[in-house]
């Protein structure tokens, strides 16, 4: 055939990121360990003061999941935790409600009994088999969908560590796209379980499958697991999450949880946030804490900050 | 298992849970680097420091005037106000240091047992440490360096020098097995501004732990560390003479490189200087060791970790406002991420924190001196008319006071004058290269070889380039890491010698 003739063969329209080699070849950035513990341990570094600490501590009230996670929870005890998550201390504080309350299934029911049909604060429910995660995904799902009906604004759900690390990573695709359908219009928060997933490699691709699925938040932990939060891994998902987002243009929201109980901790993971993906996450839409003991911390701290001195844990109510 | 290799399967239902996300279209995709939660002032505490108003030479053990009576100023690059007077030393000044070097090398330093330097050194170290936070409060008025750096940098491991030479002092004869190392006698010591205690630490510390003594010189510009060191040197008790430190400028420092009973010259500075050193000593049997300029090359490939080697490059060029003679002021980028690393290297400059040196957010300080600040000025100026594009930091700059803001100039290429001069500032240059081969060419064709950074999942590529580039280090995966047990210097015109380690003790001792 003559290389004219060639040249003006008809060829299908095809780019080649939507092309099979593309999307095998899509690469996962790798992570190197030694740099992304120092760089987050940079962002400890900065010294928050005054007028600027007094707003972060705010900020941290709003953003946070206030949380329960016990066998032994009750109606009761989550009356308790509505109410905190309402109103987190004293009016005169200006102290904005935490952003969620976050229950296992069977108490959201209560948690909507007590905050009413609309409500500043949030349901969230862990679902999908939490903390494990083994179970079939029929029941993950069907979980899902009583939950989503018995009032939960979001569910968190736990990645299939299982299929992770057994390296099918199509199933844990799958199954948080499944879970996002089943959600309906609640939120959909991707716990990866990051204390299982060990490497920082492991932690970027987890983040990178749960976006892909459709994942609105990622979230590092349970809780259940040690180690949960730390810096790092919370800034490996940071970057993936800056990464996807100049990709396709979607903003995904992240939580760290389990492990954050200090103010400072709190605020040294607002840096790093600002200064990894700027002031459009710095918001609860966008970033949450997954915390049970943290907001007394704070309050503490803000109160030393209005007042300038400190009060006893006694002068902070209990969620 | 890689998990780059990997890939993520797009299952059909992707599209139903996209379908819930809103879509920044492809222009506005823009992180925002705003005020939103502005950090408030944070100074370290500096009032407690009392800068007396005039320093004077340290000679024989004793703080003493100069000869001409004449001081000179010795100002705050931050402000520009002036912080104190320094003596100007001259050459009767320097031939009063020597002599009462020798004098203590010939009747006490010399003849010491090393177990007993070691003792003097180990005290130095721990007052040091005691008073680290004043030494970096000082370091950062006097040089302008944020007191992030001076706190967590430059003052731990001038303390780790002190430790670590006066572990060495009783074990010399094991350092060098079948030979037997004597010191030198009296060194000269030529020290520069961009880390001025940190330098004379390097200097100081190995040559009193071999058994010499010194006269050492710092820059016109940052004398005043130093002259606090001396008196560090008094109370420990560090006998008379053994460290003398003599205050000026050029002049000064010519004085003791002529001078002809001084056994070595150990010199820290610029290729232009050292040049002349080489020529001055020649003939003269006075050793020399010689730490000069760079143009370092960060090197990344395509299968980096890449958010890690961003953080690399920023750390290679814009710790101590780019004042680093190992800077990695050149980024040779894989034409295959170019675009990804500027975007990123874009983002990454807004979040640099420019200010007050003394406050602990600041990450980047004031340029140390006038005539540095116009030359970056001028090089970055030619390197825009020579074709290049500016991208800096929008950060507001002080005022008062030298300063200059984080700047890369990409679409550099070899003949740029940016890509081979050292600029010494807060200045990029970002170049692109093809394969590992084309990589380490482009890394070595400078006239320089201080130090060079390679960034890749790869170990087999690290060692393959480490083995074909010429610079006396290569940090892999990290960059701009200093220890004292890691001897430092560099090829060709990065000047001989090496200082740190073992191999910087032999710079400070004859081997018989």
């Amino acid at each position: 055939m003559k290389a004219a003739a060639l040249s003006k063969r008809e060829r299908p329209e095809v780019s080649i990121r939507q092309s099979a080699f593309g999307i095998r070849n899509s690469p996962v950035p790798t992570v190197d360990q030694v740099m992304v513990e120092e760089r987050a341990a940079s962002f400890a570094k900065r010294s928050i003061k005054t007028s600027a600490k007094l707003a972060g501590l705010k900020m941290t009230v709003a953003m946070c999941d206030l949380t329960t996670l016990e066998g032994k929870d009750t109606p009761g005890k989550v009356a308790y935790l509505c109410r905190k998550a309402l109103q987190p201390i004293e009016a005169k504080y200006s102290v904005p409600n935490c952003a969620a309350v976050c229950v296992y299934p069977n108490m959201v029911k209560y948690a909507r009994n007590f905050l009413g049909a609309v409500s500043p604060v949030n349901i969230a429910a862990v679902a999908t088999g939490f903390p494990s995660g083994q179970y079939p995904l029929r029941t993950k799902l069907e979980e899902v969908r009583r939950t989503v009906a018995d009032g939960a604004d979001e569910i968190d759900m736990v990645i299939d560590r299982c299929a992770f690390l057994a390296g099918d990573h199509a199933k844990v695709f799958d199954e948080i796209a499944a879970t996002k359908e089943a959600c309906g219009p609640a939120h959909l928060k991707v716990i990866l379980e990051t204390g299982e997933l060990v490497t920082y490699d492991n932690v970027r691709l987890a983040s990178e499958i749960a976006m892909q699925a459709g994942g609105d938040f990622i979230k590092t932990s349970t809780g259940k697991v040690s180690p949960a939060a730390t810096m790092p891994v919370t800034l490996v998902m940071l970057e993936a999450i800056r990464d996807y987002f100049f990709a396709t243009g979607i903003r995904i929201g992240m939580k760290p949880a389990g492990g954050i109980r200090t103010s400072k901790q709190a605020l040294a993971y607002l840096v790093m946030v600002k200064e990894t993906l700027g002031d459009d996450w710095l918001n609860p839409q966008m970033f949450r804490f997954g915390a049970s003991t943290l907001v007394n911390d704070v309050l503490m701290q803000i109160v030393k900050n209005v007042e300038g001195n400190y009060q006893g844990p006694d002068y902070f109510s209990l969620p | 298992m890689k998990t780059k290799s990997k890939a993520v399967k797009i299952s059909p239902k992707r599209a139903v849970a996209a379908s819930a996300h809103a879509v920044v279209p492809l222009k506005e995709r823009r992180l925002n680097f705003g005020n939103k939660w502005d950090f408030a002032p944070a100074p370290e505490e500096s009032k407690n420091y009392v800068i007396a108003s005039q320093h004077e030479l340290f000679i024989n053990g004793k703080f003493v005037a100069p000869h001409s009576g004449k001081y000179f100023d010795s100002i705050n690059p931050a402000t520009e106000e002036k912080l104190t007077e320094i003596a100007l030393g001259d050459e009767v000044d320097v031939d009063t240091a020597v002599k009462a070097a020798r004098r203590a090398y010939d009747k006490v330093w010399g003849k010491m047992p090393g177990r007993e330097r070691g003792k003097y050194l180990f005290r130095i170290a721990r007052i040091i440490q005691e008073k680290m936070r004043e030494l970096a409060v000082l370091e950062s008025m006097d040089g302008g360096k944020p007191i992030k750096e001076t706190r967590d940098v430059d003052l731990p491991i001038v303390a780790a020098h002190f430790f670590y030479h006066a572990g060495w002092a009783d074990k010399l004869q094991y350092a060098f097995p079948g030979r037997t190392p004597r010191p030198l006698g009296v060194v000269g010591q030529i020290i520069p501004w961009n880390f001025p205690l940190l330098m004379a630490a390097w200097k100081i510390a190995p040559a009193i732990a071999c058994g010499n003594t010194v006269v050492i010189k710092p820059s016109k510009t940052t004398s005043l560390t130093l002259v606090r060191l001396a008196q560090i040197f008094q109370e420990a008790g560090l006998p008379d003479g053994v460290v003398n430190v003599i205050t000026g400028v050029g002049g000064t420092g010519d004085a003791i490189v002529r001078h002809p009973d001084i056994n070595k010259i150990a010199f820290t500075g610029s290729t232009e200087i050292g040049k002349q050193l080489a020529q001055i000593t020649a003939g003269t049997g006075k050793k020399l060791t010689l730490e000069l300029g760079g143009k370092a090359a960060n090197i990344v490939f395509e299968d980096a970790p890449i958010d890690q080697a961003i953080e690399g490059v920023i750390a290679g060029i814009y710790f101590n406002m780019g004042h680093v003679c190992c800077a990695g002021s050149r980024l040779l980028v894989q034409e295959s991420i170019y675009a990804k690393v500027v975007k990123k290297l874009r983002d990454r400059i807004q979040t640099l924190r420019l200010g007050n040196p003394l406050d602990k957010n600041t990450d980047i300080g004031a340029i140390n001196n006038k005539p540095q600040l116009e030359k970056i000025r001028e090089l970055v100026q030619c390197g825009v008319a020579e074709g290049a594009e500016l991208v800096q930091s929008s950060c507001a700059l002080p005022a008062k006071g030298y300063w200059y803001p984080p700047t890369f100039l990409t679409g550099v290429t070899a003949s740029h004058r940016v890509a081979q001069e050292e600029i010494f500032g807060p200045v990029l240059s970002v170049m692109t290269f093809r394969t590992p081969e084309e990589a380490f060419e482009r890394a070595n064709n400078t006239p320089y070889g201080l130090s060079a950074g390679v960034w890749t999942d790869k170990g087999s590529k690290i060692f393959k380039m480490v083995n074909k580039l010429r610079a006396g280090v290569v940090w892999a995966n990290t960059f701009n890491k200093f220890d004292p047990t890691s001897p430092f210097g560099g090829y060709k015109e990065s000047g001989f010698g090496r200082e740190g380690g073992v191999q910087g003790l032999g710079a400070y001792c004859r081997l018989d």
